[in-house]
């Protein structure tokens, strides 16, 4: 379960709709507990894929080693990340799952249609390692 | 001594530590050392045939070693190296 208040929730989105009609991507911070992600803050992201910014994206390496330096001064860990389907449904794709390696973190996909987010839907990486790793949807408990 | 900053999908692996450290004088020697303490490690850092899985990055304070000399990149005491798994994905 992934675990955000309604300002970082509101926050994923409204990244979303001022990138469109490109991807939006961040990071979420914050808690592992147990099953379930807890989110404390919302780091937005570069998209590094300038060729292709409408259906892909990809986070500088850098960047993350900033966030998580940054997060551990806070006291958070990277928990999940974001990012956004300009026109097209909130649900993984087999790039999204190729792509994905942080296993039992959450990959929150948020749909932006005509540039205005509509559904948000969180999905939890889970497996073992990269030959069983799956995404399976999982609630979003907005506190 | 060196510090790795494990990942969180790693830490499992890594006897729940968020960080290791090892004494070492190369990136390699400090991965080395890293899956030697915690063996579990080696199959999410390591391809059947040795090489880093593509998807990991190693980053030596704030640069990709991929930049400098890979896994012969020299460490000194007080570094810090951080293990991070790509991120990436789209429609």
């Amino acid at each position: 379960m992934l675990n955000i208040g309604k300002t970082g929730f509101d926050e994923i989105r409204r990244h979303g709709e001022e990138t469109y009609p490109h991807e939006c991507c961040g990071v979420l911070l914050g808690q592992l507990e147990g099953d379930v992600r807890r989110v404390s803050s919302v780091a937005r992201c570069g998209n590094t894929r300038t060729d292709s910014p409408q259906n892909r994206y990809h986070i500088d390496p850098r960047e993350l080693v900033r966030i998580q330096r940054e997060g551990r001064e806070r006291g958070e860990d990277i928990v999940g990340f974001y990012h956004s389907h300009p026109d097209h449904p909130a649900q993984w794709s087999q790039t999204d799952l190729a792509e994905a390696h942080w296993i039992g973190c959450s990959y929150v996909i948020t749909s932006v249609e005509q540039g205005k987010a509509s559904i948000t839907n969180s999905f939890a990486l889970s497996g073992s390692d990269e030959s069983d790793k799956q995404l399976v949807g999982e609630k979003i408990e907005l506190v | 001594m060196t510090k790795i900053h494990i990942p969180t999908p790693l830490r499992q692996y890594a006897g729940k530590l968020p960080t290791v450290e090892v004494k070492a004088g190369t990136v390699a020697e400090a991965l080395s050392s890293l899956v030697s303490k915690h063996p579990d490690l080696r199959r999410h850092l390591y391809t059947d045939d040795g090489k880093l899985r593509s998807f990991v990055n190693v980053y030596l304070n704030d640069e990709d070693v991929r930049y400098l000399q890979k896994e012969a990149t020299t460490v000194t005491d007080g570094d810090t190296i951080s293990i991070v798994p790509s991120i990436a994905g789209g429609r």
